[in-house]
């Protein structure tokens, strides 16, 4: 019986040990002479369990297992050949129980069609897939008019975050005059908390690509940049291999599919700013320059990049671009709700069960979201807030669960879609805390040229500290939120005109933590390292030492069998002897 | 000194005229180099015909480019949101005590080891995460990431 074994190899499945699992295969196969071969796919969603195999027979039902070690490869394809498949670990089977059949069940995907499915670097895998075939029809059999009357009907919203309606967006780019146009894709993910595009870069980066031949075509571009951020290596080096293999298929360079079209495209590689996710930003850094945003109008569909009509999406928009030709805008908007169509996807990290990449139809709820698709929370602690839209975005409180994933009831809150990052966060985290951390990154990566900006997230960021440190007042809080409303007004871009949002949130749903912090001088959470202490109660501890042995500064003493004491004046307030006490003597307050 | 000359010229040369060339320019040449030092930075102005200011402009604006020396190493501490609620400070201390680096400090003083914190690194479903030049390593506790170092050394 000849098979294929699929191992997930994303980013995150390598850092899980996939490369070695990979290897083991490879050789075990080669060793025993078995008759099957090992292929490399994309992320799975199910970054939990990696990593992650799936063993596909040439006919039957394949059989995905998660937590694979080296150790355990003979065993699952001994046990696989007998006709007697492993039942532990089972993630994913088709007829039978597995413990992710029906997390899989529930989510909708288009972006992720092809991600942990084929072989992201084999074009031909790409193509078994259907892929081409919506570039072909775009170029081939519809006019620019027609596709971008395809895009406005399928109600699809840039997903970079701010929701502007794509097919709107490629008309102003279409409209405009000019010899020379350009199509960019917008890759620099610098929000903390988010890996979807790296995923489908990693995972299927034709898709992306052929999104864009067909953008660049509706809007009579001949030349375009992916710009991608030079942290995801992988995904650089798949898009590369992408690009040369599409090129030799003709899908790229002149004359596609035997049309007057001609298009080529690039990879331009960010060098680590934030702010350059702004889309002025973005085409100044192209261009070679300090990625400073600059005043719009004139907007780049007038005047961008190199002072051409510039159109730029981000990578899942240009992603959904494929599906939505082929298969037709009606049957996009069949997902989603009046005005939030299709499907979104959303990385899923922080304290939650099943962390990891899943699609989702707009409008599921963020209780449904978390508990129903992301298992709810990983720790016993009960859910405390769901941050999106990371430094752009806010906190969501437990009392506003049912609040529907779509852009306008999501801004409603305060916070916004943004590009998809979900972080979950339990009773162990201190929403002062959360604040200061996406206050320390916009300050950060303010690129400086307004003064608000510039200036207001600094003073901003300094009050935060005082008040982490038990040094605040109540007056704190007004100064916080007056700042927040200047910075707002006066900053040019996004990023200075969102950047208080962590800190308007936080205030408005969790304004007793700021309080707690300033007037008992309590972090509740017991986060803030100046607010808090740890202690060991003499009568619970048993002598064994650990603790003592374990401490990086030596601020514990104490004899074998005998109760151990703090030493507060050199305790920096690691928390390693909290975690690492078995008999719970010692305790943070 | 340039250390590579031969190569940073072949490095100029392959970009000398191309429209937006200065950022991938300067990402090869420290990548060879491993930083950009003052006077590679006046070199690379004199053949390319940009201004030093320029070229320092670019340099500073952007996170990636190192205008000091780096060590042999370069751990990358992930400074993500899910990194941060799960832990990242005290992995950071773990390593700046393993290290023995004090404050400020990122370069240890054989030039063996280099900590860099950055923003995120997309593993966030592993977090906390360090990546070790290209190496990524997950799910680490103040003990584990003490144990990866010690094996590095």
């Amino acid at each position: 019986m000849s098979f294929k074994i699929k191992v997930g190899m994303a980013s995150c499945g390598l850092a899980a040990g996939a490369g070695k699992v990979y290897t083991e295969i490879e050789e075990y196969l080669k060793k025993n002479k078995i008759d099957a071969s090992v292929h490399k796919t994309g992320c799975i969603g199910m970054c939990f369990a990696e990593p992650i195999i799936e063993i596909v027979p040439e006919s039957g039902e394949s059989i995905t297992y998660g937590r694979v070690t080296p150790e355990k490869v003979e065993e699952l394809i001994t046990a696989f050949q007998n006709g007697t498949p492993e039942k532990e670990n089972v993630i994913l089977a088709e007829n039978q129980k597995a413990s992710e059949n029906e997390n899989l069940n529930k989510q909708t995907r288009i972006v992720l069609r092809n991600t942990g499915k084929i072989n992201p670097e084999s074009i031909e895998d790409y193509l078994k897939e259907n892929g081409y075939k919506a570039a072909e029809k775009a170029l081939r059999k519809m006019s620019p008019q027609e596709i971008i009357a395809e895009m406005k009907e399928s109600g699809l919203r840039g997903r970079g975050g701010a929701g502007f309606p794509t097919g709107l967006k490629w008309e102003f780019a279409n409209k405009a005059k000019s010899d020379k146009k350009y199509i960019v894709c917008n890759a620099d993910e610098g929000d903390p908390g988010a890996f979807m595009d790296r995923s489908v870069l990693e995972g299927d980066p034709h898709s992306v690509i052929e999104g864009m031949i067909i953008g660049a075509f509706a809007i009579g571009a001949d030349e375009g940049y992916i710009y991608c951020r030079a942290e995801y290596p992988l995904a650089i080096k798949h898009l590369e291999k992408a690009i040369t293999d599409a090129e030799e298929k003709g899908f790229l360079g002149n004359k596609i599919f035997g049309t007057d079209f001609n298009f080529k495209l690039h990879i331009k590689k960010g060098a680590g700013a934030f702010v350059c996710g702004e889309e002025t930003a973005l085409m100044a850094s192209i261009e070679g320059k300090r990625g400073m945003p600059r005043i719009r109008p004139p907007f780049p569909a007038q005047s961008g990049l190199w002072g051409k009509p510039t159109n730029i999406n981000n990578v899942e928009t240009f992603a959904n671009v494929p599906w939505i030709i082929f298969h037709g805008a009606k049957e996009y908007a069949k997902y989603g709700t009046e005005k939030s169509k299709g499907t979104k996807v959303f990385a899923l990290a922080g304290k939650i069960k099943k962390s990891g990449l899943i699609e989702v139809p707009m409008g599921m709820t963020l209780r449904e979201v978390i508990y129903d698709v992301g298992g709810g929370m990983k720790t016993d602690k009960p859910f405390k807030g769901v941050q999106l839209g990371g430094p752009s975005g806010g906190c969501i409180p437990a009392s506003l669960l049912d609040t529907k994933v779509d852009y306008d009831s999501i801004n409603k809150t305060g916070a916004i879609m943004g590009s998809g990052g979900m972080v979950v966060m339990d009773t162990g985290t201190c929403m002062v805390d959360v604040a200061k951390f996406f206050l320390n990154f916009t300050q950060n990566e303010s690129c400086g040229k307004c003064t608000f900006c510039r200036v207001g997230t600094k003073r901003m960021l300094e009050i935060l500290t005082r008040i982490t440190e038990g040094k605040g007042e109540m007056e704190d809080l007004d100064r916080l939120e007056k700042l927040a409303t200047n910075i707002i007004k006066g900053s040019l871009c996004g990023l200075g005109q969102t950047a208080p949002n962590p800190v308007l949130t936080t205030l408005k749903y969790f304004r007793d933590e700021y309080i707690a912090h300033i007037k008992d001088k309590k972090c509740p959470a017991g986060v803030c390292t100046a607010l808090i202490k740890f202690e060991i109660i003499e009568e619970k501890c048993v002598g064994c030492t650990v603790c003592a042995r374990k401490c990086p500064v030596q601020a514990i003493d104490g004899k074998v069998k005998q109760p151990h004491v703090i030493n507060q004046d050199k305790c920096i307030k690691c928390g390693i002897c909290y975690d690492s006490c078995k008999f719970d003597a010692i305790i943070k307050e | 000194m340039i250390e590579h000359k031969k190569e940073v010229d072949e490095i100029i040369n392959k970009y000398i005229g191309q429209k937006g060339n200065l950022i991938p320019l300067l990402q090869e040449v420290q990548q060879k180099e491993k930083y950009l030092s003052k006077e590679t930075m006046r070199y690379i102005a004199e053949k390319t015909k940009i201004s030093i200011a320029d070229i320092y402009g670019v340099a500073t604006f952007y996170t990636m480019f190192r205008l000091k020396p780096q060590g042999e190493h370069i751990i990358r501490v992930c400074k993500g949101t899910a990194c941060h609620v799960s832990g990242a400070n005290s992995i950071l201390d773990a390593i700046k005590q393993e290290l023995n680096l004090k404050g400020d400090e990122d370069t240890t003083s054989d030039m063996l080891f280099t900590i860099m914190e950055v923003a995120c690194l997309g593993c966030c479903s592993l977090a906390p995460v360090i990546m070790v030049d290209d190496n990524t390593f997950g799910k680490l506790t103040p003990d584990s990431v003490r144990k990866i170092i010690k094996q590095i050394k």
